[in-house]
């Protein structure tokens, strides 16, 4: 099924739509923020998908537990290579906003520090495999860290951020994505242009690593 | 006009400090200031327009890569 095109059309499709739309709709008028709430369908979206990136990559890593498939750890590797990429989008495109509606490109907030946090974790994943030379047992303690990873995603970014003051939306218990911070047109833009179009491009740009480290695998057998 | 002008044309070049000028402005005006100006007469269109060839661009230049992967892939069977 993924070697099928239908998905990569749509991907662009939904962007095209996210780019549209994101700029040429009308959003709530807010202080402080003004335009910048349109950021909600690039920032926020990058989240999204590193949130996805990273479930898929922790599924495929129990995957490769119970059948030793090394199949299952390049999906894995892959997944979480391109979580990181999304994520550290995420921080840069945050940290650039942050300048303009918080007044400093870093300010500690909670948010912040758990995901940096929760990058440097799953940084340290590509570390610990890069460390081992025999490819089964690099495999499978990676395996097993990208659990404890996966596990750590839970208080730095669910569960902290919602515990204390934050500068961002859905500090002290609220949800993000409140009703009082954006309406209905943005949300139809997030969900249904931003969230599925960013998501699908990274699966794409997986898709073609994981293809490429198969084919060494291949060649490294063939040998 | 000329003051409008000169606004207009630092918010489509997108140079980051006109951000400031905003902040300051909306403090003063109760009433956020949004660029509505900037889309009425049709500006934004050409930042949408730039977007959207960069993003046509990238997305020919990934299915380029993946057409590539296949052949090698066709050719490694």
């Amino acid at each position: 099924m993924l070697r099928k095109n239908w998905w990569k059309i749509l991907s662009f499709l939904f962007l095209l739509y996210t780019f549209t739309a994101g700029f040429l709709g009308n959003v709530p008028a807010k202080p402080i923020l003004n335009e910048t709430i349109r950021n909600l369908y690039f920032h926020v979206a990058m989240w999204f998908g590193m949130m996805i990136f990273f479930i898929v990559s922790l599924v495929y890593s129990l995957k490769y537990l119970r059948h030793n498939n090394s199949v299952h750890d390049i999906y894995a590797v892959e997944f979480a290579r391109t979580g990181i990429v999304f994520g550290s989008l995420g921080l840069l495109t945050g940290s650039v906003w942050a300048r303009w509606a918080w007044g400093a490109f870093w300010s500690n907030d909670p948010k912040q520090i758990g995901a940096a946090v929760a990058l440097l974790i799953y940084l340290a994943y590509f570390v610990l495999r890069n460390s081992l030379t025999d490819r089964d047992k690099s495999a499978r303690i990676s395996a097993v860290y990208n659990v404890f990873a996966f596990a750590m995603l839970f208080p730095t970014i669910w569960i902290i951020p919602r515990m204390v003051e934050s500068l961002h939306p859905g500090g002290m218990g609220n949800p993000a994505l409140d009703s009082n911070d954006i309406d209905k047109r943005m949300r139809v833009i997030f969900w249904f242009g931003a969230i599925p179009g960013w998501t699908l491009l990274g699966l794409w740009i997986t898709n073609l690593r994981t293809r490429i480290q198969l084919l060494s695998l291949n060649q490294e057998t063939n040998v | 006009m000329y003051n409008s002008f000169l606004r207009l044309f630092f918010s489509v070049t997108g140079i980051l400090s006109i951000c400031l000028v905003q902040a300051q402005d909306s403090l003063q005006t109760e009433k956020p200031q949004m660029a509505d100006a900037m889309r009425s007469n049709g500006k934004i269109y050409v930042v949408v327009a730039v977007l959207l060839i960069i993003l046509a661009g990238l997305f020919l230049y990934l299915f380029l890569t993946d057409r590539k992967l296949t052949r090698i892939e066709h050719k490694n069977k």
